[in-house]
């Protein structure tokens, strides 16, 4: 049989794995648009909190910071669920896992794009301003598809991070592809074996990723011609 | 806040007072991890860009696997996963050292950052500019002196902004140690979590001591490029 009986359980937990990497993705790239945004602006404020963000998030282990959000996230609930008089609300391990590591990367994030953003030569957008674009229509039709040329090599390093960095939501109590192969080694006596299985699974999300950016770079990179050394 | 620092201040630091633990191990982990990664990483990189695919392709097979899977994966397989292995437990001495879980954490740590090393070693021999290569050899040097010379100094200090990276992010990757019942930071901070359940202090507390770790390394970092990377600092106007 497949994977003596347990490839569902394998299938199902890969299958968690990828939700849970791809929708952090997604939270981690907007907050990293957004703390670009402020580490760019102008306004000090706004400026020294992304600063700070990003400062602290780099600074402190993934791992630490999950285990802090995730237990604090449900205790600063229970307080007000317990102010307002209502009845505990029990965080979904899926919606905390994604809203911790996207609030994490999206630190990460926020200097990949900060570093784009400044690399977009500045008469791009003064041209832009020049034939009347309003603001939104600067940033969506000439900074963002030139930004991502240059920030594409560092989302791509970011992603391979974060994917790895879900193995650790097992140990927050989410049934990803390492909890699955965890509970399937213990009760069939094969840890080695099915160690070995999780393993291959991230080997050949990491793969198929690498291709995809690979294609990415490709597209992105329209129009530009590489140096021949 | 200040009942987990009373109570945990000596744990957090060096001792649960019987052993050692908390920022003692963190950084006994990373040192000895890192020690290990370094050494081996040299001979690797120069395997990794050797034009015989034999010598070559192991090590692009070893980093691409250790650097495409979570070191947490790594970690449980040679910790759990090698100690289910009848061959392992029969073998006396296989039994002794997969037993401990600090070993189980130093041997899968070591060769994850060896992994991650390797390659950042490789890319920068091959940045090697070719005229420091053509003067070596009109010089008459022999290939191992060439690279003892030659290519490995200059290679390790283009290497340096990205192996402080690669520091960093081991410091980081210790936390998985508690897994494997080694008592870093974040095993104290747990038990501080359990004690007092408290645990926005005790996870807080631990994430403040990594902090102050990361700024020390980096400060470290620093100082280093500055003095081994001067030659490539653009000169103030």
């Amino acid at each position: 049989m497949f994977l003596d009986g347990f490839g569902s359980l394998i299938m199902a937990g890969t299958w968690v794995t990828i939700e849970l990497a791809v929708m952090s993705l997604l939270v981690a790239f907007v907050i990293g648009l957004l703390g670009a945004g402020g580490r760019v602006s102008t306004n000090p404020l706004v400026n020294a909190v992304a600063t700070v963000y990003t400062t602290l998030i780099r600074g402190v282990p993934d791992l630490v910071l999950m285990l802090l959000i995730f237990y604090s996230l449900q205790i600063g609930l229970n307080k007000i669920t317990e102010a307002l008089h209502l009845s505990q609300i029990d965080l979904d391990p899926m919606v905390s896992g994604v809203l911790t590591l996207g609030f994490i990367y999206g630190a990460y994030f926020t200097e990949t794009f900060r570093g784009a953003f400044l690399a977009v030569p500045k008469g791009q957008i003064e041209a832009g301003v020049a034939y009347g674009l309003s603001g939104w229509q600067v940033f969506s039709r000439i900074q963002f598809p030139q930004m991502m040329r240059f920030a594409l090599p560092g989302i791509s390093n970011n992603w391979q991070v974060m994917l790895k960095a879900t193995a650790l939501v097992s140990i927050i109590g989410l049934a990803d592809v390492v909890k699955a192969s965890i509970d399937a080694g213990k009760s069939s006596y094969r840890v080695f074996y099915f160690t070995v299985i999780a393993g291959l699974v991230y080997l050949a999300l990491t793969s198929v990723s690498n291709l995809v950016l690979m294609w990415l770079e490709r597209h992105y990179s329209t129009g530009v011609r590489e140096a021949e050394l | 806040m200040s009942d987990i620092i009373q109570q945990f201040w000596r744990a957090f630091l060096w001792s649960d007072g019987y052993h050692f633990s908390g920022v003692a191990i963190t950084l006994w982990l990373l040192a000895i991890s890192i020690a290990f990664g370094f050494v081996v990483s040299i001979p690797l990189s120069v395997a990794r860009v050797s034009k015989n695919k034999l010598l070559a392709w192991p090590v692009w097979l070893y980093t691409y696997v250790f650097r495409g899977t979570p070191l947490y994966v790594q970690l449980l397989l040679f910790y759990t996963g090698m100690y289910s292995l009848d061959v392992v437990r029969n073998h006396e001495m296989l039994n002794v050292f997969f037993r401990d879980g600090m070993n189980c954490t130093l041997l899968s740590f070591g060769l994850n950052t060896c992994a991650y090393t390797t390659e950042i070693f490789a890319g920068a021999i091959k940045a090697t500019p070719y005229g420091e290569i053509e003067a070596a050899r009109a010089y008459g040097m022999s290939r191992f002196t060439l690279y003892r010379r030659v290519i490995i100094p200059s290679a390790l200090r283009r290497a340096l902004p990205a192996y402080s990276n690669e520091v960093i992010l081991m410091l980081h990757a210790t936390t998985v140690a508690f897994t494997a019942t080694v008592p870093d930071i974040l095993k104290v901070a747990r038990d501080a979590n359990s004690a007092t359940y408290d645990s926005f202090d005790a996870f807080g507390l631990a994430a403040l001591l990594y902090l102050c770790i990361t700024f020390v390394l980096v400060a470290l970092f620093r100082r280093a490029e500055r003095k081994l990377l001067a030659h490539l600092r653009p000169m103030n106007g």
